[in-house]
């Protein structure tokens, strides 16, 4: 059988063929929660009568999403996560650390591993070419004691890249096109396999934005390929001995096939309050922002700060406008420490966040007033999102964020050399 | 055999709406989240809605985050279960896990305030009236099971692991 991505590993897990349709208990590789939903699984464990975890480097425990603790509520939260690490010894990523996904690809999941967690962006970590899919807490709860999970083998969308990226255009501007074109449940149920000639030369941090935001298709997850720039990419992380070639069987059978000249995509914008709602960065400009949003799991990595910082040097965050970077890791923002990133920003008017979830989800450090207007680089505008139903998300690239602070409003990047 | 009030919702409610994360800290204690259950997308919702009652939505119900507080709190509330034209993949998931019954079917024309009456096994659902029949797509056996045990957890505490035939 010629196997897309999604079956080669699923099989290779399972020990025998798989196909799409069919329900099936895989092996995990990793198992891991964050602060949102950790605790709920912890107690679920508790339930379940079971009190270890399967594996204790397999099993990790991010606290991400309100870190460092905003209320003594999500205290107790973090404290609950703590001690069920301290009991059972499975790995724990405290306040600081940064987002549980960035730190997935960093420094734990391998190409050909199957992940999941108990966030919706798990899916992220398939552009080490793992399958690598969220759940909820009580699933992740049963994966952490068992080591394993049940699933429905998902039939696979293959999105072909051909083409080269236009000045000013990213993998963010790509996706927003890609989801507005399938729509926010085109996917569900299934996997979308990034590959072509594009993807080839694609960066990691790129690769990781595409997948990152499958889910936002409905998708059960998003993969790409392993090749020469994820072995480089392991190996720059110190763990070169982690790679392992995967990749879909030429001729595999997809359920649908997706062509995209990159070349034809420009800086576009997703505005309120759905992700395929999508714009030319040309149709919305001028919209005023009060707030702007440079970070997240989608694009708070070194290079998508190298471009904000490329943009904002010299430059000054407009009047009545705040720009908020969170750097995605502790890697990162060291890196961008390094760099003097952080310091061009900040002289830019930025206000640097520790590197973690910050704004995005609406907890803490952040959070919108009636009527106010964010431009963020995260991936959900959804209605509520950044903490009031009154306040507008829109989404875009690093690029067109930076730019946009500067200008106080939305602003096409194009423009930054004219 | 379910019955019970329709609350009717539109496509697209993510779990934003139903658990908003302005409210992260509650979700150490659900009877206090549950107060604002769906809230953001019909305040009367919390206030009004009564045990049995039964939501019907549009396409992707659940969306989002993959928070199974949502779920969660929208079965404390007595919702006795939810029908949509579709549901978002870890949505649909978690609300079996956690023994919340839900079926796919065409919710075009139900309308809102009416009564339902329900046949979870056949996948059925009927008015009151007897002046519509709509099949719903089958629930997988596997988590037809899931959901007779009460959840995934009194299932695994039962079975031990996943029994798929
Ligand atoms: S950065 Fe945002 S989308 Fe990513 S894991 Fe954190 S809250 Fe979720």
């Amino acid at each position: 059988m010629k196997e897309t991505l999604a079956i080669k590993i699923l099989s290779s897990h399972c020990k025998k063929q798989v196909k799409a349709g069919e329900l099936v208990v895989v092996p995990v590789d990793w198992a891991i929660t964050q602060d949102g939903t950790g605790p709920l699984a912890v107690q679920q464990m508790e339930q379940l009568g079971l009190d270890g975890v399967f594996d204790q480097k397999r099993v990790i425990l991010f606290i991400d999403h309100s870190a460092p603790s905003p209320r003594k509520e999500l205290s107790d939260a973090h404290r609950i996560l703590r001690s069920f690490a301290e009991k059972t010894g499975a790995m724990l990523s405290d306040i600081g650390e940064g987002v549980c996904h960035q730190r997935l690809v960093e420094d734990f999941v391998r190409p050909a591993d199957v992940v999941i967690g108990a966030d919706s962006h798990t899916c992220t970590s398939g552009a080490l070419a793992a399958f690598s899919t969220g759940m909820g807490s009580t699933d992740v709860a049963v994966g952490m004691a068992l080591g394993k999970t049940w699933m429905k083998v998902p039939e696979t969308i293959r999105i072909e890249l051909e083409g080269e990226f236009s000045p000013w255009t990213y993998a963010k501007d790509l996706m927003l096109f890609i989801i507005g074109k399938i729509r926010a449940d085109g996917a569900t149920y299934m996997a979308l396999e990034f590959g072509g000639p594009a993807i080839d030369s694609m960066p990691m941090s790129d690769r990781i934005t595409l997948t990152n935001m499958a889910v936002e298709a409905g998708a059960k997850t998003g993969l790409i390929a392993s090749d020469p720039v994820c072995r480089e990419y392991l190996k720059e992380h110190g763990r070169g001995d982690d790679y392992q070639e995967v990749f879909p069987d030429p001729g595999a059978e997809y359920s649908r096939a997706i062509e995209i000249d990159l070349a034809d995509i420009g800086p576009t914008v997703a505005c309120p309050h759905r992700v395929d709602n999508i714009c030319s960065v040309e149709k919305i400009a001028g919209k005023k922002v009060d707030q702007v949003y440079i970070g997240t799991c989608t694009n708070g990595r070194i290079d998508d700060l190298r471009v904000a910082a490329s943009i904002l040097k010299g430059r000054r965050v407009a009047r009545n406008t705040r720009l908020i970077v969170v750097p995605a890791s502790k890697r990162t923002f060291m890196q961008a420490m390094d760099e003097g990133i952080i310091r061009d920003m900040v002289e830019a008017g930025a206000v640097i966040l520790a590197p973690g979830c910050g704004p995005c989800v609406g907890i803490h450090e952040g959070i919108l007033g009636e009527g106010e207007v964010c431009l963020s680089t995260q991936n959900r505008n959804f209605l509520g999102r950044m903490g009031n139903t009154k306040g507008y998300i829109y989404l875009a690239s690093p690029a067109t964020a930076a730019f946009s602070a500067t200008r106080g409003a939305i602003a096409d990047p194009r423009e930054v050399l004219s | 055999m379910i019955s019970g009030r329709v609350w009717r919702f539109g496509d697209d409610i993510s779990t934003d709406l139903i658990a908003p994360g302005r409210l992260f800290h509650l979700r150490t204690n659900l009877p206090e989240l549950a107060k604002h259950v769906l809230e953001d997308a019909d305040p009367d919702f919390p206030k009004n809605v009564r045990p049995g009652d039964i939501i019907v939505a549009g396409r992707n119900f659940g969306l989002g985050s993959s928070r199974e507080h949502a779920p969660l709190i929208i079965k404390m509330s007595g919702i006795s279960a939810v029908l949509a034209k579709s549901f978002a993949r870890i949505f649909y998931r978690n609300a079996i896990n956690i023994g919340l019954p839900l079926l796919e079917v065409d919710t075009d024309h139900i309308q809102d305030g009416i009564v339902l009456d329900i046949d979870l096994n056949k996948g059925i659902v009927t008015d009151k009236e007897k002046t519509f029949t709509l099949s719903a797509i089958p629930i997988p056996h596997f988590m037809i099971r899931i959901l007779e045990e009460g959840g995934l957890v009194p299932y695994i505490k039962k079975y031990g692991d996943f029994c798929l035939d």
